[in-house]
């Protein structure tokens, strides 16, 4: 083993890094803390044994048998632990490298596709194929979100989200949110509405990591406000979006009235990969996601995120964020 | 007509992102690998670089690094235009000279071509 190995696994927080976990679950810390309490242990055991026991042979006998039962002990913790710090470390890795390579050839796809669309002749449009362009375009940018969501998830995981902060304005932010979604908006029947406060000061956040948030409460807030034909009141879906100063923050707001989260589903709304009962029985498409990525992103920002939420009743999800957040 | 030189190792890209440029008033000239790519900018003189990272012969940190050492290319500046996204590789570019960093994913053509446009100042 060379001297930098020796060093490298010397440095434990570097260590847990790499495995991507808490210091509590990092195996070379349990390693050490389980190294202190078979000292503390053999100490303990050797003092109660001389005051106790007149055989000094009897002793040291038990001293080693208990620390030898110790040693086993905390051995097949660590080395389990380890094993699930590397099955872990290789899963993101896996994530990591197959989330690139799949990157390349969207990308390739995706710009040849806008150079397509941009020289089509205007005959085009009464023959269909502008239509089959655009669900090459609408299926390409899916599978690009999907692997962009993985890739989050996997840094978030790690605690490596990349975030370039820069001045932004989230009321532009908001309004580019709203003009994105509003074909998804108009074809579902839903009302986008948005308030915010005159003079709103600029923050400092990563433009395209916070845009991602936004993206994600307001496709939610519009996918699951039931439509019209569903509703026994017969009003059509509403999204109410808020941004205002709040101190030293700015709190953005977003609330429909749609199907909303089973009381049961609440405390796992946050988590990967979890969908709500009632999302499944409205929308099948969906990853789950999407509010664990908002939540990550926003606390990576050093802001908070929360919801409420009835059943049948819509949802009101809101965060905020330090407006100097250098 | 601004000279532009796409150092990039993904022919569809070459292609496409050239044909747009050129389309856009730029004369662009493509190279797909590293080390030709670094020969291209110290003999053809281009007006701006973009350079992605991951390349044969010669990877982009590497070719990033010759250009800003060499008195008659340090001053080009240099769009790094790359798949790859980590904090220690965005920092490293940056720290290399270049002037921006964009994931390719995450940009249109247009939103590129509106990069190439600020960095050369038009």
């Amino acid at each position: 083993m060379k001297l930098n190995d020796i060093l490298d696994q010397l440095n434990i927080i570097g260590q847990c890094r790499r495995y991507g976990v808490s210091l509590w679950q990092c195996p070379q810390f349990l390693f050490l803390v389980m190294g202190m309490v078979i000292i503390a242990t053999m100490l303990t055991s050797y003092l109660l044994g001389i005051r106790y026991i007149e055989d000094p042979l009897m002793v040291a006998f038990l001293v080693i048998l208990i620390t030898a039962f110790l040693f086993i002990i905390g051995s097949v913790i660590v080395q389990s632990f380890e094993k699930l710090a590397e099955v872990s470390r290789m899963k993101t890795e896996f994530i990591n490298i197959v989330s690139h390579q799949l990157r390349a050839p969207l990308t390739s796809m995706k710009w040849a596709l806008e150079e397509f669309i941009l020289k089509l002749p205007p005959e085009a449009t009464h023959n269909h194929e502008e239509e089959y362009i655009s669900i090459l375009k609408d299926n390409n940018e899916r599978m690009a979100k999907l692997i962009n969501d993985l890739l989050i998830v996997a840094r978030a995981e790690q605690g490596k989200l990349v975030i370039k902060k820069e001045e932004i304005s989230p009321t532009e932010l908001i309004e580019r949110s709203i003009k994105d979604f509003s074909p998804m908006a108009q074809a579902l029947n839903v009302q986008v509405i948005f308030e915010r406060e005159n003079d709103l000061p600029k923050i400092f956040a990563d433009p395209f990591q916070l845009k991602l948030v936004i993206d994600n409460l307001l496709d939610n807030a519009i996918r699951y406000s039931r439509p019209s034909q569903d509703r026994n009141d017969g009003e059509s879906g509403i999204v109410e979006m808020r941004l205002k100063n709040k101190g030293k923050d700015v709190y953005f707001e977003i609330k429909d009235n749609g199907v909303g989260i089973p009381d049961n589903d609440q405390k796992y709304i946050f988590q990967k990969f979890f969908r709500s009962s009632n999302a499944s029985r409205y929308q099948t498409q969906g990853t789950g996601l999407g509010l664990f990525i908002a939540k990550s992103i926003i606390e990576a920002l050093k802001g908070k995120i929360a919801f409420k939420s009835n059943e049948d009743d819509g949802s009101t999800f809101w965060f905020t964020l330090p407006i100097n957040n250098l | 007509m601004k000279k532009i030189l796409f150092i990039e190792d993904e022919p569809a890209l070459q292609k496409t992102m050239g044909d747009f440029l050129k389309d856009g008033g730029y004369e662009i000239i493509g190279a797909l690998d590293g080390e030709s790519g670094l020969e291209m900018a110290e003999s053809q003189k281009p007006d701006l670089v973009i350079l992605d990272l991951v390349l044969p012969r010669m990877d982009g940190f590497e070719v990033l690094k010759s250009l800003k050492a060499k008195e008659e290319t340090k001053d080009i500046p240099v769009i790094v235009l790359t798949n790859l996204e980590r904090l220690e590789d965005i920092s490293k570019v940056l720290a290399l000279g270049a002037t921006t960093y964009l994931v390719k994913a995450n940009y249109t053509l247009e939103e590129v071509a509106d990069k190439i446009k600020k960095t050369l100042g038009e």
